[in-house]
This record gives structure tokens, C-alpha cells and sequence, in this order.
């Protein structure tokens, strides 16, 4: 017997069964392993075969990437119109902005993205004076998109398309955290009378859909406010927008701050700290910690939010889309102009999730051994 | 004592802020009187403003006449009925998507939950695929979508998809026959209501002979033929009392009926397919959440793979599920608001769209509206907050 050879022990690994590995295993496994799996994967692919090659066909394939209006694309090609994105690329980027002034959303644009490595990337150099930029971007970035101060000064009506998501996305998620943060703080706070207001601010933000918010930003806001001011109605939306998101915020870290366990509060109060100082140090960083996956999500769900603000005459893409189409040399492209927002949004958002579970990866630091 | 420590130069004040109970009053006293100040600042601004152009407060307005139609109504509506008559017919109509779109969002949600928890690699990538693709873009854009394929996608009522002569698929809705009630139907109702009322009262005995004597009863045929079977029976022996109204086609459009209209249908689609790709993730998350032991324990008992679902796996996971499901269902009715970009007339579009253009009465519309949805919000927080007690683990 040739295996007898070996001593105890030093027997050399076997390669597994033929029928545990490579693809035809991978296939019994995982498609075929039942015959409820086997109906379930011919109706896949069944499905896949109907969809997969009209899609490409319409997209691609078949679809006119140039001319001057619907009737010159449908000449050309029976499927998708994409000219019609290209002729109206700018105006879903820049809404109505002067075409001489346009520069500036670029630059913000890209000084964004500077402010965001520093706060995204924790290994990004010279992080210390990124932060300091990212502080400082929202008034740089108010600056350079409403200009004075040596800028020719763009009335907010003029904003619109993407830049107005961005605009409005941004804003909304810088300002709704920390406020999401007091309002938490306040609901677990022991004085009754802040608890009890701040349960009804996020009660009442919560109760109701945006929509109906920004109508009344829309309409009835003007009558709160002294007779005769005016209130640009673009940061009346911006207001509503952020204490909306800074409602949910609050719920979402309430539940970071009671996922601790009360041992963190009362090391913190036996170290001798101050109310401010022991949040600061100890509970906040590991309740936020915790709360980042709602965090983001928060956020998200505001991004997607934005596009409310067409039910109330902005333009964000949705709108400059639907006005677009309002033109007769492009009427009746809306799949077209839908699934290019569409694709706007979702890698934007996609983009969001994923770095929040990269964040959680990094930072799991937590009970787990 | 803490006064020990303060030394003279301290004056009263700062010995106030430091001690913590003092503290805490003054800061409630300072948030209290600012709130206050600031709901009498805007309350007073909404007085000087009102009365500087000439409008009081009042809610007269809404035992006139509304002079607009409203093309779905659940209740006798006309355009002259008053703006109250359309507020309610608004809330039906929310009321009426929000418990279709939940019940919708429940069943293609718990599938997909289950079609992402497949071990089958196809199926499982399509769920994901189509759930990250849904979360991911703006409902508002998928009710746009889905409003504009209907009315693009259907024919004309001229060129109607027919279903057998009854039902008719249009760019204006489906047209289905309408049944319509003899008296003798009273009969099946009752029966029926019978069933549930039987049905209601058998489970509860059923369950306590079980425990009492391990006899099993078939409660689920039981209640089959108690709930359907029964009524169903008395409604071919009275002689089918019920006639149907069958649309017809008269100039452009199909009168008679029963009609859904596209924008319910857009609307509907649009929130339920949404708010089914969270539910899926929840549900998900629910079963993954349930630890594996638990159904080894269960076939370690001889429980078979169903049973072990049901009475095992699935209590637990409902658990998990019912809190974050709650805030889904909340985000769906609220959701529905969005109605307005096409068009389907629910509370927003009503009392606070056209009855507010008309009347100029922006501060008492809204109010309504921000009311209403507060009440359904909180309608459903104590439904669902009663169900997650009921199943909740009862403890020591």
C-alpha cells in the first residue's frame, strides 16, 4: 500500500472532491440545488433574456446621440434620444445661472471636493488645515454663488439643476447634524421643560411629509415675519429642509445615545466631568459611532428630499427636466430625461451608503472580542 | 458643602450657576421665556399682517360652495358641494392609497426580504439590484416615472385593451364592472361577518382545547369554509343577487362602471414598490437577526421546516421588524403627499391646493393639513406600537 509510507501526521493535503469546487459545483449549489431553485432560476434568466437586450437596444444600440430635436432622433434611430441630454446638459447642471458667472459653480464645486477629503479621508496630509478649509467652505461657497463683495451679485431664482440639489443637500447636511445633535441631547436632557419642548419639535417635524412644510414655507411663512420683509424663498426651503432632516437626525441619534450602556454615563459623571465636557469626550464619539448607519441614511434621505422643491416652483433636475420637455422639440423624451436624473441620484447616493459602510468597517472597534 | 469651597469674591450669580440644580431652573426658565417670546413675536406678526390686508381668521370658508371637481371621489361629490365635503373626500382618498399602499408594500417587501435571503446567486443579485436601484433615487422621480408610463404605455379609450369584454385598459384608468347590490346580498354580508365573528371565538377555543388536551383542530379549513365557503354558498342558493354594471364606450371615453384612475395607479405602484425595497432590507435584517441556533433547536424537537418558521423563527424576528416597519409605513402615508405632482387628489391637492387658491386662506388651510397628518401619523404610531407590545417578549 503506497500510503503507508507516509508517517502519521505528514500526510500531504488531498485536493477537495471533484463535486465540492469549480463552476459546474458553484452552479449545483447555488442555482440548480432544488427543484423550487431551478423554477426560480429559469424565471431569472427568463427575465433577465426579456429585459437586458431591449434595454441596451433602446440605450444604445438603437438610440441617437445627436440632433437638433425629437423628430431629426427618431429619424435616425428608434430608441433612446440622448441628444436631447446633451443639448440640455448645461441647464440640468447650472439651472438658469448667467452663462458668464457659470465658472464660479465650477469652482465651488471643485473647492467642495477639497473640503470634503480632509472630513471623508482621516490619513488625508496636512488634514488639520483641511478641516479648517472645510469650516470655512460654506461662507466661500456662499460667496462665490451669490456673489458681492467684487462678484456680480446672481439672484437665487437663477439657481437650479444640480447645482440646486447640491446646494440644497449640502446645507441641509451640515447644518441638520449638530442640530439633530441638541435636539437628542435635549430629549434625554432631566430638566422636563427642555425635554418637553424638544419632544415636540421633533413630534411635530415628524408627523408631517416635507411637502406639506415647504408649502408652508411657500406660502403662509410671509405672514410670521414683520410687514414688508421679504424672505428669499430658496433659504425659507433651506430652513424647513434642514429642521425636516434634523428631526429625523435627532431620533436617529437618541438611539446611539441609548445604545450605550448607563455604565459610560456614570464613569463619566465619576471622573468628575462637566455636562458639556463628558458628551464631548465620552458619550458623543461612541453614540455617533453607533449611529452612523441611520446618520447616513438620514442623509440620503434628505438628498433624495430635494427634489420635493419642484412641487413648489424650483427648478432642481426633475423640474428643468419637466420644463424641458414642455418644449416641442423635445416632447415626450421623459424616459430618457427621468433615468438620466435617475442615474444622477443614484450614484450619489450609492456612493453615500458605501462610504458609510466603509466608516462602520473602520470604526468597528466596538464590544465585539 | 460646596459653599465652603466658594470663596468671597464669588458673587450670588455665579454661586447660582454653578450649583446644579439652580442651574437647571435657570436655564429652563431662559429656554421657556424665549420659546414664548418667539410664538408672540409670530403670532403677533400673523395678527398685524392679517388685519393690514383686511383677512381675519376664520374657518366660514368651508361651508361654501368649492366650484371644482374632483375626479375620485369615495362619497357623493360635486362641484357644488362645500370645501369640508372635499376635505374629506381628500382624506379618503389618502387614507385609501396609504392602506393600499401598505398592504401592498407588506407583500412584495417580505418577498423580496425572502428573495434576498435566497441561497439561489441569480435571484439574490436581482433582489439586491433592484432594491439598491429603488432606495437609491427620489420616490418623487419613480411616481413621475411610473405616472408617465401609464399614460404613455396604455392606448386610448378607443383602442382599449379589452379583458374579455369586461374590463378595459386605458390611458384614463381601467374600466371594470361595477357590482351592484340587490337587497338579498344583506344576507352574505351578514353571513360573512357571521364566519369572522365564529372564526374569531373558534381560535381562541381551539387553541385552549390544544392546551388543554393536545387535541388538534384544523382551524385553518375551518375557518376557510366558516369566513369564504359559507357566504359564498348562500350567495349561488339566493340566485347570485348581484347585477353588473359593465362600461361602455361612449364617444371618447367608457362610461358606467367602475373606474381607477391612472394617477391611483401611479401613485399606488410608485409608493408601494418604494417603500418595498426598506421593507425588504427589514425584513431581511429581521430573520438574519434571529439566531441560527434557534431553528436547529426547533428541528432538534422534531418541528418541521414550516412550523419551525412559524412558530419559532418568525415571532422572533417580527420583533425586530415591526419597530423600523412602523416608520415605513409612517414614511409611505406621508409619502403620499407627493400626489399633488400628478395630479391625484388627496388632503394636500384638496383643502391644501385648490381650496387654499381659491380662497386665499393659506394660515387656516395649512393648519388643517399639518393637523391631519399629525392625527393619521399618530393613528398609526398607536396601532403598530399596540401590535409590537402585544408581540413583544414577555419578560421577568
Amino acid at each position: 500500500m503506497e500510503q503507508s509510507a507516509y508517517k502519521p501526521g505528514e500526510h500531504p493535503n488531498l485536493p477537495p472532491p471533484s463535486n465540492t469546487v469549480g463552476p459546474i459545483a458553484w452552479v449545483r449549489a447555488n442555482l440548480i440545488s432544488s427543484p423550487t431553485n431551478i423554477v426560480l432560476t429559469v424565471l431569472s434568466i427568463w427575465f433577465l433574456y426579456e429585459i437586458i437586450p431591449a434595454t441596451l437596444e433602446w440605450a444604445f444600440m438603437d438610440a441617437a446621440f445627436t440632433g437638433e430635436s425629437r423628430d431629426e432622433c427618431r429619424a435616425k434611430a428608434g430608441g433612446a434620444c440622448w441628444a436631447f441630454i446633451g443639448e440640455r446638459f448645461n441647464l440640468f447642471t447650472y439651472g438658469f445661472y448667467p452663462a458668464d458667472e457659470r465658472w464660479r459653480i465650477d469652482l465651488a464645486f471643485v473647492l467642495l471636493c477639497v473640503a470634503l477629503l480632509p472630513v471623508l479621508w482621516d490619513r488625508c496630509p496636512f488634514r488639520k488645515y483641511g478641516l479648517y478649509f472645510a469650516c470655512a467652505f460654506p461662507f466661500i461657497s456662499g460667496w462665490l454663488l451669490l456673489g458681492g463683495f467684487g462678484l456680480m451679485p446672481v439672484d437665487t431664482d437663477e439657481f437650479g439643476g444640480f447645482m440646486l440639489t447640491l446646494v440644497i443637500g449640502v446645507t441641509g447636511i451640515t447644518f441638520s447634524l449638530p442640530i439633530g445633535i441638541i435636539l437628542a441631547l435635549g430629549r434625554q436632557s432631566d430638566m422636563p421643560i427642555v425635554r418637553v419642548f424638544s419632544i415636540w419639535f421633533i413630534e411635530f417635524f415628524r408627523g408631517v411629509p416635507l411637502i406639506t412644510l415647504l408649502f408652508v414655507a411657500s406660502t403662509m411663512l410671509n405672514y410670521f415675519l414683520p410687514t414688508g420683509t421679504t424672505f428669499d424663498l430658496l433659504l425659507r426651503v433651506l430652513i424647513m429642509v434642514t429642521l425636516f432632516a434634523s428631526a429625523y437626525m435627532a431620533e436617529v441619534i437618541r438611539g446611539g445615545l441609548q445604545a450605550l450602556p448607563r455604565g459610560q454615563y456614570e464613569a463619566a459623571d465619576s471622573m468628575g466631568l462637566k455636562y458639556w465636557t463628558s458628551m464631548r469626550l465620552i458619550i458623543l464619539p461612541q453614540a455617533l459611532k453607533i449611529s452612523i448607519p441611520g446618520i447616513v441614511n438620514t442623509f440620503i434621505g434628505l438628498y433624495k428630499d430635494t427634489t420635493l422643491v419642484i412641487i413648489i416652483g424650483l427648478l432642481d433636475p426633475l423640474g428643468v427636466g419637466r420644463s424641458s420637455l414642455a418644449d416641442t422639440k423635445w416632447t415626450g423624451l421623459s424616459n430618457e430625461m427621468y433615468l438620466f436624473v435617475a442615474i444622477f441620484f443614484f450614484i450619489s447616493c450609492f456612493g453615500m451608503s458605501r462610504y458609510s459602510l466603509y466608516l462602520e468597517k473602520k470604526l468597528a472597534t466596538g464590544y465585539e472580542r | 458643602m460646596a459653599e465652603v469651597a466658594v470663596s468671597p469674591q464669588r458673587n450670588a450669580i455665579s454661586r447660582l450657576w454653578n450649583d446644579k440644580e439652580s442651574r437647571s431652573v435657570i436655564i429652563q426658565i431662559i429656554t421657556i421665556s424665549l420659546v414664548f417670546a418667539f410664538l408672540a413675536y409670530i403670532i403677533h406678526n400673523a395678527v398685524v399682517n392679517l388685519q393690514a390686508i383686511g383677512k381675519g381668521f376664520s374657518y366660514n370658508f368651508l361651508w361654501q360652495p368649492s366650484s371644482y371637481d374632483i375626479n375620485q371621489h369615495l362619497i357623493e361629490y360635486n362641484s357644488r358641494s362645500t370645501h369640508f365635503r372635499a376635505m374629506l373626500v381628500g382624506i379618503l382618498n389618502t387614507i385609501l392609497v396609504a392602506i393600499c399602499g401598505i398592504v401592498l408594500a407588506s407583500i412584495v417587501g417580505f418577498v423580496l426580504g425572502v428573495l434576498r435571503l435566497s441561497k439561489n446567486w441569480i435571484v439574490n443579485r436581482l433582489a439586491y439590484c433592484y432594491i439598491e436601484y429603488v432606495r437609491n433615487v427620489p420616490v418623487l422621480l419613480h411616481i413621475l416615472l411610473v405616472h408617465g408610463l401609464i399614460v404613455h404605455a396604455f392606448p386610448v379609450p378607443r383602442q382599449a385593451i379589452s379583458i374579455g369584454d369586461l374590463t378595459f385598459m386605458t390611458n384614463r384608468g381601467i374600466f371594470s364592472p361595477k357590482p351592484l347590490y340587490e337587497p338579498l346580498f344583506l344576507v352574505v354580508v351578514v353571513l360573512f361577518l357571521l364566519g369572522l365573528a365564529f372564526m374569531w371565538w373558534f381560535r381562541r377555543y381551539a387553541q385552549k382545547v390544544q392546551d388543554e388536551t393536545g387535541q388538534h383542530y384544523p382551524v385553518f379549513w375551518i375557518g376557510l369554509g366558516a369566513i369564504v365557503g359559507v357566504p359564498l354558498v348562500s350567495f349561488f342558493l339566493l340566485g347570485s343577487p348581484i347585477t353588473w354594471d359593465v362600461p361602455e364606450l361612449k364617444g371618447f371615453n367608457f362610461t358606467g362602471g367602475m373606474v381607477v384612475r391612472p394617477e391611483f395607479i401611479a401613485l399606488l405602484l410608485a409608493l408601494s414598490l418604494y417603500t418595498a425595497a426598506f421593507i425588504g432590507e427589514i425584513v431581511r435584517a429581521g430573520i438574519l437577526g434571529v439566531y441560527y441556533g434557534q431553528t436547529e433547536a426547533s428541528y432538534a424537537l422534531g418541528i418541521n421546516r414550516g412550523r419551525s418558521l412559524s412558530l419559532v423563527v418568525i415571532p422572533q424576528a417580527l420583533r425586530i421588524i415591526v419597530p423600523p416597519l412602523t416608520s415605513q409605513y409612517l414614511n409611505l402615508m406621508k409619502n403620499s403627499s407627493l400626489a399633488v405632482a400628478i395630479g391625484y387628489m388627496d388632503i394636500v391637492a384638496t383643502i391644501g391646493g385648490i381650496s387654499l387658491n381659491q380662497t386665499g386662506r393659506e394660515m387656516e388651510c395649512m393648519i388643517i393639513v399639518l393637523a391631519l397628518y399629525l392625527v393619521m401619523s399618530l393613528i398609526i404610531s398607536m396601532i403598530m406600537n399596540w401590535y409590537n407590545k402585544r408581540i413583544k417578549l414577555v419578560e421577568r
